[in-house]
């Protein structure tokens, strides 16, 4: 007779198996059995967040900054239904993420009982799977299955649901590993055919205006594909673009690297994807803010996608050659086999690129980020610059809101390492940044870990203070004050004929009193002058911090493609606004 | 069309709609057709007609057949879409206008009427294997199997008879000669 435990030790027995160091959670009725046995489970410390929504977000930064699993742990009804925007978020944007919830004993399911509700219905379209378990039995298998479904192939989401009865029955533990491995339907690695790479290597010899263009896959592939795309982009000597989520898997400050693509990227990168006679898609998704309009999008080049996901592959554009592999075992063989065969690749293709490298030159001269600095007011591109000038020495994590100020971050702080940035792109979620900070200051509690905000972001997701302070988090919040929601006073100002409809918020809190009121410390800055002196006073405090800074209220967000214009006819700064079309209003 | 200021792109051409017969293995466990199905309307595909039991005992195996329309690029997005589920083991696709694939469907007819009426549906159905299931002298259950676009024409055609109720299932599918689906 094998031994028998709880369900709830269960739970326990199988995190403990995965290696997991950390939850996140808030604990309520139906998930009481679960809190109740972690005081006998010294090796998994519980991080208590305020809301599920911040349990959820400290674990996708927890994820992302790390590379392991984020796991949560979250009561019935209102606990579940809390979870779901971080669930979606971590589906968008590929993050394993594993949700424990309670539930309604058995019986009671279907009753309408107390905090109850269909959380495998509700969850279902924005987890890569849920699992509702019945049987004590069959726990140990769901959760280890759970782990590696949210981990293998495209990470994602994944929620366990157990009913508490089930907490509270006794039933037999065991861990097996790779149940998936005979299922592959893109769930893991596929083989690469030696065909495939020598297409690959002939397209790239036979092009004059290569480009590449990375997202986040390369990031969550690990960092050894961070470093061999590196080696790639080195020996091929073609230039190379990011999308939002690939930043970092390339230096931002690398000669070769051509700034961020897409509605706010930069005038050479979109210039150049445009133009290109080769496409290298490695890891990202022809998302529709990279694309604009579609039927316009790189008419005249042949286009190579690397994707670990087959359903990303000719969703949204049709490519030349397709490859569904992992990115970084892609790149690994691919690089293998260009080396046998081309030994002096990079000095006899100069030639080949180099009339491309000239043109690029020629948009680089535009200075597309460039924006007019003022002596009187903190100009928010300027405020990022800053921050990015005073922490780029030391490793710095960053993450962001939603917004104006997440743009600028992304255009102005450049990251030379992967998993440093953590932002919310697909789900575009406001009120990501904080709990992220927190989640990446727990995995990496001696870095600096700064959130850029928005004052907007932020509110939505501010309770989460108490927690960074209760666990003397020293997560810094980089609030650019504009008292807008920025983003949409911009769309409002070019498309809605300045009608500022809802987008201003009155009646602000005073940052720095709320950060005392908190027990953390606030710090304003006003002024251009007193900024430098008042963000190394922020960088220096070992303690959460909440910078409010204040920055011109009309600034927006350039360059940008007015959707409906091809990636070759973007709107580089103010003076040019008035060039957007009615048909361009359509489409931003 | 009406100015709209949206935050997306409008919509490009649509190409030409297909109409495609999906056979999908499943694990028969519980929210399986939830799954599939909620794949269909979350991402604005269209359901046709569905049929769905379990054909394996042993291993606990389903096999959902789903009529739907798209263009090609669609089709295939769902076929990639539907093999990223879990309980999905494999996805076969097939054309409706595929020859050598067949296709049935089947109907249950009440008829009200005397007999006279009766023998007159009979001859009606003829050619789609009718059996009657039930019989009184004032009304009768007729089965049919037959293609769908029959069956439409046969509740047109039957109603003059005295036809008041009607029930279909969704099509099914199997390939002609030796080959099996895979």
């Amino acid at each position: 007779m094998p031994k028998l435990f709880t369900g709830a030790e269960i739970v326990f027995k199988a995190l403990i198996d995965q290696k997991v160091e950390y939850i996140f959670g808030y604990p309520g009725g139906a998930v009481l059995p679960i809190y109740d046995e972690l005081k006998n489970h010294k090796s998994v410390k519980h991080i208590l967040a305020r809301h599920e929504q911040g349990a959820g977000h400290a674990a996708e930064g927890y994820a992302r900054s790390s590379g392991k699993a984020g796991v949560m742990l979250v009561t019935s009804g209102p606990g579940a239904t809390n979870a779901v925007t971080a669930l979606t978020d971590a589906y968008m944007d590929s993050v394993p993420l594993v949700c424990i919830s309670g539930q309604v004993p058995t019986h009671l399911i279907g009753t309408d009982a107390f905090q109850e509700c269909d959380t495998t219905g509700i969850t279902r379209p924005c987890t890569k799977h849920n699992w509702l378990v019945k049987d004590v039995n069959k726990l140990s298998e769901t959760l280890h299955l759970a782990f590696e479904v949210a981990t293998t192939g495209r990470p994602g989401p994944v929620l366990i649901d157990i009913p508490k009865d089930i907490q509270f029955k006794k039933g037999i533990y065991k861990f097996a590993k790779n149940k998936l491995k005979k299922k592959l339907n893109g769930k893991a690695t596929l083989k690469i055919s030696n065909k495939d790479l020598d297409k690959f290597i002939e397209m790239m010899k036979s092009s004059t205006r290569p480009i590449f263009y990375t997202g986040g896959g390369v990031i969550n592939s690990g960092p050894e594909a961070s470093t061999l795309l590196r080696e790639l982009v080195s020996l091929t000597g073609f230039p190379i673009t990011s999308t939002l989520q690939g930043l970092g898997a390339y230096p931002g400050d690398d000669q070769q690297f051509l700034g961020m693509l897409g509605m706010h990227g930069t005038y050479e990168a979109n210039n150049a994807m445009h133009d290109c006679d080769l496409m290298i898609n490695i890891g990202a998704r022809f998302d529709d803010r990279i694309t604009g309009k579609v039927d316009e999008f790189s008419p005249n080049s042949k286009k190579i996608h690397v994707d670990i996901d087959p359903s990303s592959i000719g969703k949204n554009i049709k490519v030349d050659l397709a490859i569904t592999s992992d990115v970084g075992e892609l790149l690994k063989n691919l690089i293998k086999r260009f080396k046998e065969k081309n030994k002096n690749f990079l000095s006899s293709n100069k030639h080949n690129t180099s009339k491309w490298w000239e043109q690029i030159e020629n948009w680089r001269e535009k200075k597309s980020l460039n924006f007019i600095n003022s002596n009187k007011v903190i100009k928010p591109q300027h405020a990022v610059q800053r921050l990015y000038e005073i922490t780029k020495d030391q490793d710095t994590y960053i993450t962001t809101e939603v917004g104006q100020h997440q743009m600028w971050a992304a255009q102005h702080y450049k990251f030379r390492k992967p998993n440093r940035w953590m932002t919310s792109g697909g789900l575009g979620t406001m009120g990501y940044g904080l709990p992220a900070a927190i989640g990446v200051q727990i995995a990496h509690p001696e870095k600096l870990v700064v959130d850029i905000a928005g004052e907007a972001s932020v509110l939505m997701t501010m309770q989460e203070m108490s927690t960074a302070v209760q666990y003397r988090l020293p997560i810094k919040i980089f609030i650019l004050n504009n008292e807008y929601m920025g983003m949409v006073r911009q769309w409002q100002e070019l498309l809605h004929e300045k009608n500022y409809s809802e987008s201003y918020t009155a009646a602000l809190p005073d940052f720095v009193k709320l950060a005392e009121s908190y027990g953390c410390v606030g710090i304003r800055a006003k002024t251009p002058d007193e900024l430098d002196e008042k963000i190394k006073e922020m960088v220096n405090i070992k303690k959460p911090v909440i910078f409010d800074c204040v920055v011109d209220k009309s600034e927006n967000c350039f360059p940008m493609i007015p959707s409906g214009k091809p990636h070759n006819q973007m709107i580089l700064g103010p003076e040019e606004e008035e060039e957007i079309s009615d048909e361009g209003k359509i489409l931003v | 069309m009406p100015k709209s200021k949206s935050a997306y792109s409008t919509p490009g051409k649509i190409g030409k709609l297909e109409r495609h017969i999906l056979v999908v293995w499943v694990d028969n466990e519980a929210g399986v057709l939830a799954r599939v199905s909620g794949l269909f309307s979350g991402r604005g595909y269209n359901i046709e007609s569905l049929a769905v039991a379990e054909v394996d005992k042993k291993k606990h195996i389903s096999r959902i057949t789903i009529v739907t329309q798209g263009t090609p690029q669609v089709i295939e997005q769902i076929k990639l879409q539907l093999k990223k589920l879990i309980p999905v083991h494999k996805v076969a696709d097939f054309k409706r206008n595929d020859k050598e694939i067949l296709f049935r469907e089947m109907a249950l007819f009440k008829i009200l009427g005397n007999s006279k009426k009766q023998t007159k549906v009979k001859i009606i159905c003829k050619k789609y294997n009718p059996i009657i299931l039930d019989k009184s002298n004032k009304s009768c259950v007729i089965q049919v199997t037959a293609l769908r676009r029959e069956i439409d024409k046969l509740t047109l055609d039957l109603r003059p008879y005295g036809l008041i109720s009607t029930s279909r299932t969704g099509a099914v599918a199997m390939t002609k000669g030796a080959k099996i689906f895979n």
